[in-house]
């Protein structure tokens, strides 16, 4: 017994001894680009996250093993888990903020808006990149958020514009809105019920709690009783799939379910077999591999073994989000390098290489994307840019392009979102915004 | 040979009653409060500050509020999270309601709003034991959580469903918002929990401690020598409820800087109630050896793999600390069910004999 406390107490002490080993790399000369990662490889969110976070990873990779970096700068790329728990995920941000990164990309609209408040302090750019506040498209009001290529709420107006053009149009419809019951579910919510006013349709929203995720039997009863004619999903992790099973269980028609860009992943439709052919979803970039800039993180990524995702799913729907993600981030750090001279970019040089974002279809064509998106600009006033957005379909094996490129309605939209921005700002005296010319 | 009381003579009732009978720790005391009040925040960095001290901190004085109710007076509760996050949104409304109060006048009040919380869900403990008031506050728990986010007047209407914590300042330095340093607010947190670890010490060595502790071992007993069961019960999830809002009130106004409903959730219930079982339930310094083993050892977990030159990514890093944790808390139940701070006990006995153990 005696020899066995002895040990545990021991063990205690080494414990803390070690404990002094967690002092983190101090900020000194630096010789690389440091682009941490918030990913979430772990929990209920996994499924949507780990091909987003590989495509990304594979693509920074790639540009590292092909270009020798940005510029001639290497790309530092370091990983840290938050599970889309926004506790961690600040845990994560306070950990290498000060190592001078580059950019965050929190990729949960959770973890964004506790670090809206700390990006001006610290000085690091967030690009929440087709999430997030959606208010922080007014680059005046939040100088360091950037949310391109679009808002939530210009895509909600997307979707309710393509609602619009199909057969006898929205107006006197009921349109019901199934959303995860978290700050991202809820954001497009403002814009959906003034649109509804405007426009004469009615919504039914339904939400869709963290736990009841993968049990959603009872929302779906719902959906039975209300029969609305058209359903809008802002899913996320497990609700995807499940959402799409039971709406196949009820049968709803799947031509008139419509998810959020972040509710198409291949693996969220796969799990309903047949029962899922014709779901619709929104998405700004290509799918497939037939790109030159995927058959490169074939090449010098996947096939080497220096990427964690499995090769069938390169080129997914997510996958290649994470990419489209990865190319706004390298593509603002040349711009970066670009503008202001310095070839070690940090935040500060970092939000001028964002507000000069021009990814035109030129640019694109040269690094191998050709087609793979929409042109896209950010400014210093728009930190989103009203970019067009298309819906695909789903056709049991893969996504197919069913609509032309669809404008969000920017007239109704910005003025809402200076007006959010406003109330944002109104109990926030010493917030700092910029002025644009 | 250095910690022993040879030749500290107690002469009076009070000497012997002392908090810290032997002179060593009574001195400990103040030394381990001068480190932590000047030397920590002098050499500490911002993460160490903030990723580490501020942390345990908090979860410390949570961890205390349950331990009061679950160690001292032996009512088991699954609904701390949710008392955590009656206090920090009774908080933001009160900040938000009168903005030019001073910030801790709101952050010590919301814990009376908790503790109001905490007594109206410990009504049934007077009728239900063990597991069965466990669920009775999940409940409360679950209850809690569906209002956070149900209840738009919360959160003043704010779009996100979130709470965003304002800057607020006294005595012109910023204490809340992201202007804060984190020097500033590590010593605020530091001083609320040793104020408030000081009045729980003196709460369960007096009348009211007592009391509970009589309940605990054995209510009927406790009935029989005249110790009224309903108030000392609902004084214990009160008094318990106020630690916690006030924690919970600390967790977001002086630590994350915004939360959401998932912040209070049930695992978070979990987490405090682990750290009270590991840390040893019935002791006040176990919830700050319980809070601080189970948040820093992930965080060690998560660093080690770099020092030793493994490159292991980050989500397998996550899952190995799952399982170490998990390991960790089943060895520690088997092998010493009353916690961390029992071990501690036993350290301090052989230290008294050391070197002539008998």
């Amino acid at each position: 017994m005696r020899t066995r406390k002895l040990l545990m107490g021991l063990a205690g002490v080494a414990m803390l001894a070690g404990s002094n080993f967690v002092a983190p790399t101090p900020a000194g000369a630096q010789e690389s680009i440091f682009i941490p990662m918030l990913t979430y490889r772990t929990g209920p969110f996994a499924g949507s996250g780990t091909p987003i976070m590989d495509g990304m990873h594979d693509y920074l990779t790639m540009l590292n093993e092909r270009d020798g970096g940005i510029g001639g700068v290497m790309l530092e790329i370091e990983e840290c888990e938050t599970a889309y728990n926004a506790q961690k995920g600040v845990e994560c941000y306070e950990g290498v903020k000060d190592r001078n990164p580059v950019v965050i990309n929190p990729y949960s609209t959770g973890i964004t808006l506790q670090l809206i408040p700390k990006a001006p302090v610290d000085q690091i750019p967030i690009l929440s990149m087709g999430y997030g506040l959606s208010a922080t498209a007014v680059g005046e009001a939040f100088p360091w958020t950037f949310n391109a290529p679009a808002t939530y709420w210009s895509q909600m107006s997307a979707i309710i514009k393509y609602i619009d053009s199909q057969g006898e149009g929205i107006s006197g419809q009921t349109v019901g809105f199934i959303y995860l019951d978290v700050g991202y579910g809820r954001e497009p919510i403002p814009l959906l019920d003034q649109l509804g006013t405007d426009m004469g349709f009615e919504v039914v929203k339904i939400p869709v709690g963290v736990s009841d995720m993968q049990n959603q039997s009872s929302h779906w009863l719902q959906v039975r009783r209300e029969q609305p004619d058209w359903m809008i999903m802002w899913g996320w992790g497990a609700m995807n799939p499940t959402a799409i099973k039971e709406a196949a269980k009820v049968n709803f028609p799947m031509d008139r379910f419509i998810g959020v860009w972040w509710s198409g992943g291949n693996v969220d439709v796969r799990p309903a077999g047949d029962g899922a052919i014709g779901y619709l979803s929104v998405n700004f970039h290509g799918t497939g591999t037939d790109f030159p800039a995927i058959q490169d993180i074939i090449k010098y990524v996947v096939e080497p073994g220096l990427s964690l995702s499995d090769p069938d799913v390169v080129g997914d729907n997510f996958y290649n989000r994470g990419v489209s993600n990865a190319v706004a981030v390298a593509e603002a750090i040349r711009t970066a390098q670009q503008v202001t001279g310095v070839s070690v970019v940090t935040g500060v040089e970092m939000r001028e290489g964002l507000e000069n974002f021009n990814l035109t279809a030129e640019r694109l064509a040269e690094i191998g994307l050709e087609g793979f998106m929409n042109p896209m600009q950010i400014t210093c006033e728009d930190h989103a840019g009203a970019h067009p957005v298309y819906i695909q379909q789903w056709d049991g094996s893969a996504w197919n392009r069913v609509s032309d490129w669809i404008e969000p309605m920017s007239d109704r939209v910005r003025p809402m979102l200076i007006a959010a921005a406003e109330e944002y700002l109104s109990d926030k005296p010493e917030w700092q915004t910029q002025e644009c010319n | 040979m250095f910690y022993r009381e040879t030749g500290q003579f107690k002469t009076s009732y009070r000497t012997d009653q002392a908090v810290f009978p032997i002179k060593q720790d009574a001195i400990g005391i103040w030394v381990l409060l001068a480190i932590l009040f000047i030397v920590v925040p002098l050499t500490f960095n911002d993460f160490w500050l903030n990723s580490i001290m501020i942390p345990t901190l908090i979860f410390s004085l949570a961890a205390i509020g349950l331990n009061l109710l679950l160690g001292y007076a032996g009512q088991i509760s699954l609904g701390t999270g949710g008392f955590m996050g009656v206090g920090a949104y009774s908080c933001y409304k009160l900040t938000t309601i009168f903005p030019d109060v001073n910030i801790l006048i709101p952050i010590l009040l919301s814990g009376f709003v908790a503790a109001a919380v905490g007594v109206l869900f410990g009504i049934p403990s007077l009728r239900i034991k063990g597991f069965y008031l466990a669920i009775a506050t999940l409940a409360s728990q679950f209850f809690l959580v569906w209002a956070f986010g149900r209840i738009e007047w919360l959160y003043n209407y704010n779009p996100s469903g979130a709470i965003e914590v304002p800057t607020r300042r006294i005595f012109d330095i910023a204490v809340t918002g992201p202007h804060a340093t984190s020097m500033t607010r590590y010593l605020i947190i530091l001083s609320i929990v040793v104020v408030l670890t000081w009045v729980a010490s003196n709460l369960v060595r007096g009348r009211i401690g007592r009391a509970w502790m009589a309940i605990r071992d054995m209510d009927i007993a406790a009935e029989l020598i005249g110790i009224k069961l309903l108030q000392t019960k609902l004084t214990a999830f009160a008094i318990s409820s106020y630690y916690a809002g006030v924690a919970g009130a600390l967790m977001v106004f002086m630590w994350l800087g915004a939360a959401e409903v998932e912040s209070f959730d049930i695992n978070h219930s979990f987490l405090i109630l682990f750290m009270v079982v590991i840390g040893g339930s019935g002791s006040l310094i176990g919830s700050f050896m319980g809070a601080a083993f189970i948040w820093v050892l992930p965080i060690f977990l998560r660093s080690a793999p770099d020092y030793i030159g493994l490159e292991i990514g980050a989500a397998t890093v996550e899952h190995i600390n799952f399982m170490v944790v998990g390991a960790l808390i089943i060895f520690f139940l088997i092998v010493e069910p009353n916690g961390i701070a029992r071990l501690w006990q036993i350290g301090k006995e052989k230290l008294r004999r050391w070197p002539f153990p008998y």
